[in-house]
């Protein structure tokens, strides 16, 4: 049953009350305009019937109101029942078909409506399978990714901070079995796998410190900051790992947030054991055969002098021969021995030396009752060392003063002395305690510090390091110290953040989409946009006629690899013009004279570009006026730019004929592309990739795929007609 | 009265040679055959120069030059180290240990009575 609607009601109350107004202001006028006879005749003719008239006036409100109700319906109700199905639409995943209804206009909207809705499914149809493409390629990605690793001679284990396993390959796993104590076929298993703590065979403390130098080192902005560290497993096996960050993918800020780690195995124990025992061969015959020199030679200078007893002679001689032997024999048993020409050492890491006093002051202040500080630190020098034990042997040393000795502040000093760091850790003696005493003996007790039990002794601490220690006494003020001599590095700082990139993104160091790219058998001409590679390059001029004298200031480019703009591998380099650099144009490329003083000139850096853009397609923003500024030199470098040219400005054209601008300013703003260091060849050489990159799909849905298609429509453009 | 020179090596070998050369020179010779003995015969003994190999059993050389340097009576007791124990760091330990000299085996022996001389005659 239809819905009684009040809006019907009120108007026909409403057109009654009109009728009735109208019915008795006309009856009152003609009853004015009537004698009194005339009105009393017909009062009389209509009174006794003014029934009918009620009745009609009843009847035409029904039919009034029957009317109201059907305009109601076909103008009111339908538009605001399609509003109210357009919204289901809107807010829930139904797919069907409005009804037609109402007015003309009515049903129109409906069918657009029903287009609208059926656009909306077609495109979430496409991103479903976009989505599941997707999912396809990096399930693919994933497997020969996994392929790929269990080939790798190296055991690679992946762990997320918490040293949860994310990731390992068929080596580790077979590693893992060999260090494991558990028996038969579930050897490893309870050390490796998905989702299992690597701590399990790695001191947590000793991956803590190896995280914390790489964050240290990515804080200052090192670009592949990794640390290495030995250590011995339960089972007393040696592992060598090494350790690399893995960063977050969406941070885009500076200094990526690291996300977890890879660490690459070896297990060096037989190595290690082998050289260990090479190096203690050469150790021992160096300084046995010094020793037995010394006295054949001790022995030789004696038997000189004329004056000695024939018994002394005797011995002498006995002496000469007993050397001899000696040094035969040690010299057959290095033979038997093979000494292996490999030279394994303690892996030693680079370290700023002040970094190292931090995390030693650090290290002792957390002990408790100790005060560290840090006391005419060289913070220039670059140390070789293995960390984690040095910093334990300081601890240890820091702890027993504190234990024996009353010592409540340790100083920790560094500086450069003959080549080598001289690290001291130094005190000021309490007078009722005699220090002298105690200090024999620590250099070779096992240490122990904070609960932690080594069996390593100061001595192997120094030992890896090729260094010395000793303690002493300052004559001056009393001061006392241990000492260890530490080798140097080669300063990394300028090094590091020299190689810093544009880390906005992980880089492609490799593309598992480039085992599906097949041998090009096609023309470049039928060769699809998204299969070909492309160098997008933009130049920074000291004007607009390169014909005439223009030069290039710098010339910038990067590369499109299979549709994956490859951002770490960029072209940058400013150039100096040998000319002058118009003041008017420094505000718009910022290239100022001093920039490109001692910059290579042109004929140095095009030979580079040449080779940066091998077998590609060149793409610029107006590449026009590009390519005039490369062709212009070719006479000078002998080199052709020959290579097909694509133009964003053109192709730009081709998509959105109706824009007004074409502007690479304008385009990044439609595209809604964010760019930094925009105005910079660089900055822009990347804007029109990411430009280019957007519009291979837009041309695609004007049936242009082919390069040979999008040149063509290209020179069909308004703006082809320009010329530089 | 003649200087006495501990002489304390434990190579026999080289005791030979050495107790030899000083004795040519007219020294009174004492010999140690190893760290422990060593700082005995200085405590009894008081050698006025020690001749000190540095790898010895129950004591090292930078154990008793320590010892010798840690007792005011020794202060001035001239030590001249013949080691092996050749690497640029054994040097700079011994010398900051407290020797007077350091010379790494094989050794010219006209150099070392030479040297011996010198530094008896300095602390004279």
């Amino acid at each position: 049953m239809r819905r009684f609607d009040k809006r019907v009601a009120i108007g026909v109350v409403i057109i009654g009350i009109v009728c009735l107004a109208w019915l008795l202001v006309t009856g009152a006028l003609i009853g004015a305009a009537l004698t009194e006879s005339e009105r009393a005749a017909v009062i009389n003719a209509v009174g006794a019937r003014a029934v009918l008239l009620v009745l009609m006036w009843a009847v035409s409100l029904v039919l009034v109101g029957s009317m109201l109700s059907r305009l109601v319906a076909y103008f009111m109700t339908a538009p605001a029942r399609l509003a109210e199905e357009a919204q289901v639409l809107l807010g829930t995943d139904v797919k069907r078909q409005l009804e037609p209804t109402g007015s003309v206009e009515n049903r129109r909207l409906t069918e657009l409506f029903n287009q609208l809705v059926q656009q909306r499914e077609a495109l979430r149809e496409e991103m479903d399978e976009r989505v599941a493409e997707a999912a396809h390629n990096t399930e693919q990605e994933k497997n020969r990714l996994a392929a790929l690793m269990s080939e790798l001679t190296k055991s690679v284990v992946v762990c997320n901070l918490d040293g949860r396993i994310l990731l390992y390959n068929n080596r580790a796993r077979m590693q893992f079995r060999a260090l494991s104590q558990a028996p038969g076929s579930i050897g490893g298993t309870e050390l490796i796998g998905l989702g299992r703590s690597v701590y399990g065979v790695f001191d947590r403390k000793l991956v803590a410190h190896a995280l914390e130098n790489i964050q240290h080192r990515l804080q200052r902005g090192a670009a592949a900051p990794s640390a290495q560290f030995i250590t011995t497993t339960p089972s007393g096996q040696l592992l060598r790992a090494q350790m690399a960050p893995v960063r977050s993918v969406q941070d885009n800020s500076e200094a990526s947030q690291m996300t977890g780690f890879v660490l690459m195995l070896d297990n060096i124990t037989r190595e290690f054991e082998a050289q260990a025992r090479q190096d203690s061969i050469l150790h021992t015959l160096t300084e046995r055969s010094r020793a037995a020199l010394a006295n054949m030679q001790a022995a030789l200078d004696v038997l000189e002098y004329p004056d000695i007893e024939p018994d002394m002679h005797d011995r002498l001689l006995k002496v000469l021969r007993e050397e001899t032997a000696g040094l035969g024999n040690r010299l057959r048993e290095i033979k038997s021995s093979s000494v292996d020409s490999l030279v394994l050492r303690w892996p030693l890491e680079d370290m700023l030396g002040a970094d190292l006093a931090a995390a030693a002051i650090r290290r002792i202040e957390s002990l408790g009752t100790l005060t560290a500080v840090a006391d005419d630190l060289d913070d220039s020098l670059w140390l070789k060392v293995e960390s984690f034990s040095l910093l334990q042997a300081l601890s240890y040393l820091a702890e027993r003063l504190r234990q024996e000795c009353t010592i409540t502040t340790v100083q920790l000093r560094l500086k450069r002395v003959d080549g080598r760091g001289q690290l001291d850790l130094c005190w000021q003696p309490s007078a009722n305690k005699l220090t002298d005493k105690v200090i024999p003996g620590w250099e070779t007790d096992p240490m122990r510090s904070a609960g932690e039990d080594t069996s390593l002794t100061i001595q192997d601490v120094v030992e890896r390091h090729g260094g010395a220690f000793w303690f002493g006494r300052e004559p001056e003020n009393g001061t006392v110290f241990f000492r260890f001599l530490l080798p140097l590095a080669a300063p990394q700082e300028q090094l590091e953040t020299a190689s810093v990139v544009r880390n906005e993104s992980r880089p492609e160091y490799y593309d598992f989409d480039l085992f599906q790219t097949s041998a090009q058998t096609r023309s470049l001409e039928d060769s699809k946009l998204s299969e070909l590679s492309f160098t997008v390059f933009d130049t920074e001029t000291t004007g607009l006629d390169p014909a005439n004298g223009d030069e290039i200031i710098q010339l910038a480019a990067v590369r499109i690899v299979n549709g994956k703009l490859l951002r770490q591998e960029s072209f940058d380099q400013l150039v100096d013009p040998r000319r002058a650099i118009p003041r008017i144009t420094i505000p718009i490329h910022g290239i100022t004279p001093e920039m490109v003083k001692g910059q290579p000139t042109i004929d140095k850096v095009l030979p580079a570009f040449h080779q940066f853009a091998q077998d590609t397609v060149l793409v610029a923003h107006n590449a026009a006026f590009d390519m005039r500024c490369l062709q212009v030199k070719e006479k000078l470098t002998g080199l052709v730019f020959d290579h097909p040219v694509m133009d964003t400005l053109l192709l730009s054209a081709v998509v959105h004929p109706n824009q007004e601008s074409h502007r690479l300013e304008a385009i990044t703003e439609r595209f809604n592309i964010n760019i930094l260091g925009r105005h910079t060849a660089l900055g822009d050489a990347m804007a029109t990739a990411e430009v280019f990159l957007r519009l291979i799909p837009l041309l695609a849905e004007k049936g242009i795929h082919t390069l040979g298609q999008a040149r063509e429509a290209a020179q069909k453009t308004y703006y082809a007609r320009l010329k530089y | 009265m003649s200087k006495t020179v501990l002489i304390a090596d434990d190579e026999p070998n080289i005791l030979i040679s050495l107790e030899f050369l000083m004795k040519r020179e007219g020294y009174r010779v004492v010999v140690a055959h190893d760290g422990q003995e060593a700082c005995e015969l200085i405590a009894n003994e008081h050698p006025d120069l020690l001749l000190l190999d540095v790898m010895m059993p129950r004591k090292t050389g930078f154990d008793v030059c320590h010892e010798v340097r840690a007792n005011a009576e020794f202060k001035a007791l001239p030590i001249l180290m013949l080691t092996a124990k050749g690497r640029d760091t054994d040097v700079t330990k011994g010398l900051a240990m407290g020797a007077n000299a350091y010379m790494v085996k094989p050794f010219s022996t006209k150099e070392l009575v030479q040297k011996v001389r010198e530094l008896l005659e300095a602390a004279a």
